[in-house]
């Protein structure tokens, strides 16, 4: 049983530099995950973003719209051009009652590699253990609340577009 | 309480007492290199983070796990994951299209 981890591993069909781009350029970050950067992502530099309907999925965006406005910060960690694209954040970190900064922070770590057919794509989220309790509690509720039940609606949605396997 | 599972012994004890069920110390450091003094600090830490409780039985204390908690964490994690799961969905189409 391991807390302290999520890995996924995801089959792009698309070229490793498109994948590198939608990851590393903050515009397109943004447009999938549905988040606005003002500016470009650079190691070790804060960088604050505010939550937003993604483009991608309109079924998505309206169950995101809700939390529009939201703001969170993240550190990019590492960049190694087409293979290591990496940031840290306070998961769930959008109550704005609450100063996050002197908290553990998670690791995300996007790697790509080459796949038959397109990019491997391998994220992780590592650090969880060290997430105080009550953070992890409030996150929690706010999931029963709003997305964790908005998801499962597209779960299905899901398992017809996407092969996401691996789990740590 | 992600941090007291932290450890290998402290999940081994976790694991044990989930396949297993209620123990007492004894039960517990039957056929484990670890001494009877280090499982019982790793069982305080565990009981400190709710993950496990100990109840008075005659002359020993039978440990079982609290499995609300443990449940919370599973599903903690299991709620990020999905969030991962959807956040990708959105990337696969994004480059794909």
């Amino acid at each position: 049983m391991n807390t302290d981890r999520i890995e996924k591993k995801i089959l792009l069909r698309a070229s490793r530099s498109r994948v590198w781009r939608a990851l590393t350029d903050s515009k397109e970050f943004g447009e999938w995950f549905g988040v606005k950067f003002d500016e470009p992502f650079t190691p070790n530099k804060p960088l604050r973003g505010t939550l937003m309907p993604t483009f991608v999925d309109e079924e998505v965006a309206k169950r995101q719209k809700p939390y529009e406005g939201k703001q969170f910060d993240i550190v990019v960690a590492q960049i190694e051009p087409e293979r290591l694209f990496s940031f840290r954040w306070h998961p769930y970190a959008v109550d704005p009652a609450v100063d996050y900064s002197s908290e553990p922070t998670t690791l995300i770590e996007f790697v790509l590699e080459d796949a038959a057919g397109g990019t491997m794509l391998t994220v992780t989220e590592s650090g969880f253990d060290a997430i105080p309790i009550e953070r992890r509690a409030q996150a929690f509720e706010m999931n029963s609340q709003g997305w964790g039940m908005q998801m499962r609606l597209i779960e299905k949605y899901l398992a017809h577009d996407v092969r996401v396997a691996g789990q740590g | 309480m992600f941090a007291a599972l932290g450890d290998e012994t402290r999940l081994a004890i976790v694991a044990r007492l989930s396949t297993g069920g209620p123990r007492s110390i004894a039960g517990l450091t039957e056929g484990s290199t670890v001494t009877r003094q280090a499982i019982t600090k790793h069982l305080h830490v565990l009981a400190g983070a709710g993950l496990v409780r100990g109840v008075r039985r005659g002359r020993e204390r039978i440990w079982e796990l609290e499995a609300r908690r443990l449940d919370e964490a599973r599903r903690y994690l299991a709620e990020i994951s999905e969030h991962w799961d959807v956040a990708l969905g959105r990337l696969k189409k994004f480059v794909e299209d």
